[in-house]
């Protein structure tokens, strides 16, 4: 036939229902877990690695945000002698920065979304194969050129496959009940405190993945990228 | 306490009380009661531990050398008119038990037992005793091993005899705040009244004469200064004096 498709620039992906769900509840939940876990991280800005770690033990970082750690809020009340290191205990004198009430009632109701959604995701994405053929790393020249680069399909398996689900183990890690169910748990990551710290680094790779995803999205058409995550065109 | 956190704070508890009047319809005698948009999140946690997660599994116990500094937080002393919680009533009453060392000090048992009890910090000692070091997971964020020295909730329980309908235990303090656990956590073999700290008697910033120790929940739900026990047949959020008016979760096994 005499007639000639027009050349057309790449197309973004055309997003089916499910994906538009799933990807802005993620997005409000993952904002939410950010947004409360900073709070919850606000009333004890020092991290550690081990078991235990605490405002008469030096930090492995010291994040200023506040100065809910202050030597003098500490009066020295009594030494263990008796014991081999001979450890101290001491009175808190002065109040301290503490959203905790609702700031973790709300990181946990986002994590229940975050998990549910999560779930949904998953299980769509490996029925309709839509992790296998548009997000599973593979040799560009196996892919049409509209479909996502190597490097973001990179990115997107790297945050929703290795980052995000470490994120929920590492919390969990954190969890009394969980732990005394599951000590395996508490062995893998070493210690409560390192859990603890690696969730706030894993929260800090989020941050940047967020960053740089928002970033090449204004950068390829904003208005158009916005457009496929909602209507689907 | 910067302004604008507790403005932000103060929407937050006003969309939560608007979110509550929604919620009015799913309120039942279960934990958590609290209508507050907020709780349904500690809701799924705490019906989820309690549907998959093995009962009554013991947490980690440590070696004595792995025993730590050890902050002592929140109430550290009952008759300091200064602290959070100070009722006149129990101030004086525990100046007399600083003064005298605690040998007026008896521990009441009342509500759903067979009988209403008391016990002195003498009688507890006879008991049978445990032993635990154990780790301390404060709701702050920050963590410490200690080693605890007490009587299993269990065997004051049933030296007052349980009764059928008993479902929850309430611990009632010098300091003033009351919270409680549910029967499977008060029979948790960990959870133990303490009266020593790492091999002496428990400090009165880690809330002397006796404290509970609830090894499978955050730090707040060990209540200090023990003063009396309510089992109960039904919730209580424990009105002003309970941890949730302050927006804490009652189930803090996270």
């Amino acid at each position: 036939m005499g007639v000639i498709e027009p050349v057309m620039p790449p197309t973004p992906q055309r997003h089916a229902l499910w994906v538009r769900i799933c990807h802005w509840l993620l997005a409000l939940s993952i904002f939410t877990l950010a947004y409360s876990g900073f709070y919850v991280l606000m009333a004890h800005p020092r991290l550690y690695w081990g078991e235990v770690g605490n405002d008469l033990t030096p930090a492995l970082i010291e994040l200023p945000l506040n100065d809910n750690h202050r030597p003098e809020a500490w009066q020295q009340t009594v030494t263990f002698e008796a014991l081999a290191n001979k450890p101290i205990s001491a009175s808190r004198t002065m109040e301290i920065f503490n959203e905790n009430g609702w700031a973790r009632s709300l990181h946990f109701l986002a994590g229940w979304f975050f998990v549910a959604a999560g779930a949904l995701y998953f299980a769509l994405g490996v029925i309709t194969k839509h992790v296998s053929r548009d997000l599973w790393p593979r040799r560009p020249h196996a892919v049409p050129a509209s479909a996502y680069s190597p490097l973001q399909r990179y990115a997107y398996t790297g945050v929703a496959f290795i980052v995000l689900p470490f994120m929920v183990l590492a919390g969990l890690a954190m969890s009394p009940q969980v732990v005394a169910a599951f000590p395996a748990l508490l062995s893998v990551f070493g210690g409560h405190q390192t859990a603890r710290t690696l969730h706030f680094f894993g929260f800090v790779v989020l941050l940047l993945f967020v960053v740089g995803h928002v970033a090449m999205t204004v950068r390829s058409g904003f208005g158009r990228h916005m457009r496929a995550m909602i209507v689907g065109r | 306490m910067n302004k604008r956190f507790t403005t932000r704070r103060a929407v937050i508890q006003g969309l939560a009380s608007s979110a509550a009047i929604t919620l009015a319809g799913c309120s039942t005698s279960e934990p958590p009661t609290y209508g507050n948009v907020l709780r349904m999140g500690d809701w799924l946690t705490y019906n989820a531990h309690r549907l998959l997660l093995p009962r009554q599994s013991l947490a980690r116990e440590y070696d004595v050398r792995d025993i730590s500094a050890a902050p002592a937080i929140g109430t550290t002393d009952p008759s300091d008119s200064s602290q959070t919680g100070f009722v006149q009533e129990f101030a004086e009453d525990y100046s007399r038990f600083l003064h005298d060392g605690f040998d007026d000090w008896r521990l009441t048992v009342e509500g759903s037992v067979a009988t209403p009890s008391s016990f002195s910090l003498e009688d507890l000692k006879r008991m049978r005793s445990r032993t635990q070091i154990t780790r301390h997971t404060c709701e702050e964020g920050w963590s410490a091993i200690m080693q605890w020295t007490g009587v299993p909730l269990r065997a004051v329980l049933e030296a007052a005899g349980i009764k059928e309908d008993a479902r929850f235990v309430q611990f009632h303090c010098y300091d003033a705040f009351v919270d409680g656990i549910d029967m499977l956590d008060a029979l948790h073999p960990q959870t133990i009244l303490a009266y020593g700290m790492n091999g002496r008697e428990l400090p009165i910033a880690h809330g002397a004469p006796l404290r509970v120790r609830v090894e499978t929940q955050l730090g707040y739900k060990s209540m200090k200064f023990l003063r009396g026990l309510v089992v109960t047949s039904e919730f209580d959020d424990n009105g002003p004096y309970g941890m949730i008016q302050n927006g804490y979760s009652w189930y803090a096994g996270i």
